[in-house]
């Protein structure tokens, strides 16, 4: 359960203060499939940021799970990102000349408690498994193609068993074809697993797979656009 | 994270781009490598000059008269006539527990015939049944001077190497009539070569002979030497042959008399000896012998609380360490320099590791991202570091290790391996990598995982 009250955020640049946000409400239940779409410019990617505990907002609360965690220091953020979000990006970010087992492993080693590599590498498998890599685990991003490495992001955004997955523009760097794909895979893992999902884009057609639309304007939500969007999602 | 997984997650890092690994680390393996070999041909000269003077006797103190200032003049270390005999016996006595044996020691010159040839020896040297032992002479044939033999005044000599080759050529030297400054002396034993004593004399050129000897039939039991001189004390040894040998009584433990040590000439020097030569137990125990000593030779001599010492002790382990010191000085100095390139390697690392940093902003957001503290991103390139410079101070030890061997083929150089050189090598190495790792790694802890995500 995710619940903004009136985050905002400013960034100072020298003596200019320049508002991003601007007031954001907003609650997502556990297990929703949600877009967060806006032009470039609209707050969103620093909305994601602050919902994915990477930034803190200037001010408001932030409830994760019924928890304050707008003021939580890096350590605890960083402990907290790691046990209950995953995260999947527009360029992959997979480690290079590294296999795709090995990435997807990757964030369980900053597990807390400690967890045996054996039992990692089980989870993995299970995952690689999941998104249909089984052959190609040994491969290098390399080695992989725009869908497959992101498939492997999506595998390793898994590894901790999130609650939330945070997935910034998925589809951006993907052809149609594999776009599709992926998305399909964000909705099974929503429907599935009851995972909530949410997507960040600017293309209404990866929009339209999720089941509620956030849209935003200049740092604040477009409630009107929403409920337009939501209205078309709903047909 | 477990260590085991961050060590693999170092390992496999550096291994993404051997090249600039092995390139990262040249510098350290090239400054360790120097260190090794210097330390290696250092402490292989080090202990080829410890063999060469460790015949000289290491373990001896050598007691002195102290200086002694006649009108204006002072006469240097052992100026002062006021060591005896006796006081060579109280030694051995009352200090057991530091000394093995000591003996009093006299210096004679003067020319040596045998037939028709003669010759002048480096040195003519009087001591007792001890001395041999104290010295590190070994009688190669023949045999020593017995305590008796020192207690007669026997006319009995041993003679070095260089002496039975110059005046016995070819002939075997023992039974043989021999006369020092016209004294006739039968040689009894010839010694064992020891070679060139560190400043280049001929040990070997030298006779042997019981003190009492020296001091009885070489000088005159009347004593006609004198310390009025006021030069060095052995000078008054080749002053004083003017009578043969003594045929009366000897009284060799004339004991200790209260004479003032006036600037008029007396005949001392005849009762006391030029010094006494003591034989400790262990090179270490110099200092706690001669603190035992002392006492022990200020009651010999009488002397008043507040009275300065009337002797001087020195301990020969001091004039080794003198030279052995020099080339300890040197092999220090080039490991200074080989420092230097330490450094100048320590550098090479921080300067890759920055790179490396910049390069992997990237991986170093998405290690945040998914949960990595910046402790752990601090650990990881400080690890990085770490075990780039363990992995050059081990290939500089081989690399070293073989230029040492190089150059001791090449060169006929001594080289001996030093597990402390190794040891330093690594702790050195370790540390340069905690130090110029430390930065870049800081560096990473501390950045923004957003903008290191979208970092191009």
């Amino acid at each position: 359960m995710i619940e903004l009250r009136n985050i905002t955020k400013v960034y100072h640049l020298g003596e200019i203060d320049l508002p991003v946000l601007k007031g954001i409400s907003l609650s997502i239940e556990d297990g929703e499939f949600v877009s967060l779409t806006g032009a470039s410019g609209s707050g969103k990617s620093t909305l994601m940021n602050i919902l994915g505990c990477l930034d803190h907002p200037s001010g408001g609360e932030y409830l994760l799970d019924g928890r304050d965690v707008a003021g939580l220091n890096a350590d605890e953020r960083a402990r907290l990102r790691n046990a209950r979000i995953g995260f999947v990006f527009q360029n992959f970010n997979l480690l290079p000349r590294t296999s795709a087992i090995e990435n997807v492993m990757m964030p369980a080693y900053y597990r807390h408690p400690v967890q045996k590599t054996a039992q990692i590498r089980e989870r993995a498998l299970q995952l690689i498994r999941l998104v249909g890599l089984e052959e190609r685990m040994h491969h290098t991003p390399a080695q992989l193609s725009g869908g497959q490495q992101q498939r492997v992001a999506i595998a390793r955004s898994l590894i901790n068993s999130p609650g939330i997955l945070l997935a910034d523009e998925p589809t951006g760097n993907l052809d149609s074809t594999t776009s599709v794909e992926v998305m399909n895979m964000f909705r099974d893992l929503n429907r599935q697993q009851g995972i909530t999902v949410i997507i960040v884009t600017h293309d209404p057609k990866t929009a339209a797979f999720t089941d509620r639309a956030i849209n935003m304007s200049d740092g604040l939500i477009m409630e009107g656009v929403s409920d337009e969007l939501n209205a078309t999602l709903r047909k | 994270m477990k260590f085991t997984t961050l060590f693999l997650t170092c390992l496999r890092g550096l291994v993404r781009n051997p090249m600039r690994a092995a390139l990262t680390v040249l510098g350290i393996v090239i400054g360790i490598a120097a260190v090794v070999a210097i330390m290696e041909i250092g402490e292989g000269s080090k202990q080829q000059i410890a063999d060469k003077f460790s015949n000289l006797g290491a373990d001896v103190v050598n007691i002195f008269g102290a200086s002694v200032s006649t009108g204006g003049v002072n006469s240097g270390m052992g100026g002062r006539a006021s060591l005896y005999p006796s006081d060579a016996e109280a030694i051995m006595q009352e200090c057991p527990s530091t000394v093995v044996s000591a003996s009093p020691f006299v210096r004679a010159s003067g020319q040596v015939i045998v037939g028709n040839t003669n010759w002048s020896p480096n040195s003519i040297k009087g001591g007792n049944e001890h001395y041999l032992d104290i010295e590190g002479w070994e009688v190669e044939r023949g045999s020593a001077f017995t305590k008796k033999q020192v207690d007669e005044a026997a006319r009995v000599c041993l003679i070095g190497k260089t002496i039975a080759d110059k005046l016995y050529p070819g002939q075997e030297p023992i039974g043989q009539d021999i006369r020092i400054k016209d004294v006739a002396f039968t040689v009894i034993g010839v010694l064992a070569a020891k070679g060139a004593d560190g400043m280049g004399n001929d040990q070997d050129d030298c006779l042997i002979l019981p003190w009492t000897s020296i001091r009885m039939r070489l000088m005159g039991a009347s004593g006609s030497a004198t310390i009025s001189k006021g030069g060095a004390a052995n000078n008054t040894n080749k002053a004083s042959s003017t009578s043969t040998y003594s045929t009366t009584g000897v009284n060799f433990y004339p004991g200790c008399d209260l004479e003032p040590y006036s600037s008029a000439p007396h005949p001392l020097r005849t009762r006391t000896v030029d010094s006494i030569l003591v034989k400790i137990r262990s090179k270490e125990s110099a200092t706690p012998a001669m603190d035992e000593m002392t006492p022990v030779l200020r009651r010999q001599h009488k002397l008043e609380p507040g009275v300065l010492d009337d002797f001087e002790m020195r301990d020969r382990s001091q004039f080794i360490k003198m030279v052995t010191g020099t080339s300890e000085t040197m092999s220090r100095l080039l490991i200074a320099v080989a420092m230097i390139s330490l450094v100048v390697g320590g550098v090479g690392i921080m300067n890759i590791m920055m790179v490396s940093v910049t390069e992997r902003t990237r991986e170093i957001g998405l290690r945040m991202a998914v949960g990595a503290r910046p402790r752990d991103i601090m650990q990881q390139f400080l690890l990085e570091a770490v075990l780039l410079c363990l992995a050059g101070g081990i290939i500089g030890i081989i690399a070293g290790r073989i230029a040492s061997e190089l150059v001791s083929r090449h060169n006929g150089w001594p080289v001996a391996t030093s597990p402390m050189a190794m040891v330093l090598a690594v702790s050195v190495a370790a540390v340069i990598g905690i130090i110029f790792g430390w930065y870049p790694a800081f560096k990473a802890s501390r950045l923004d995982p957003i903008d290191a995500l979208h970092h191009e």
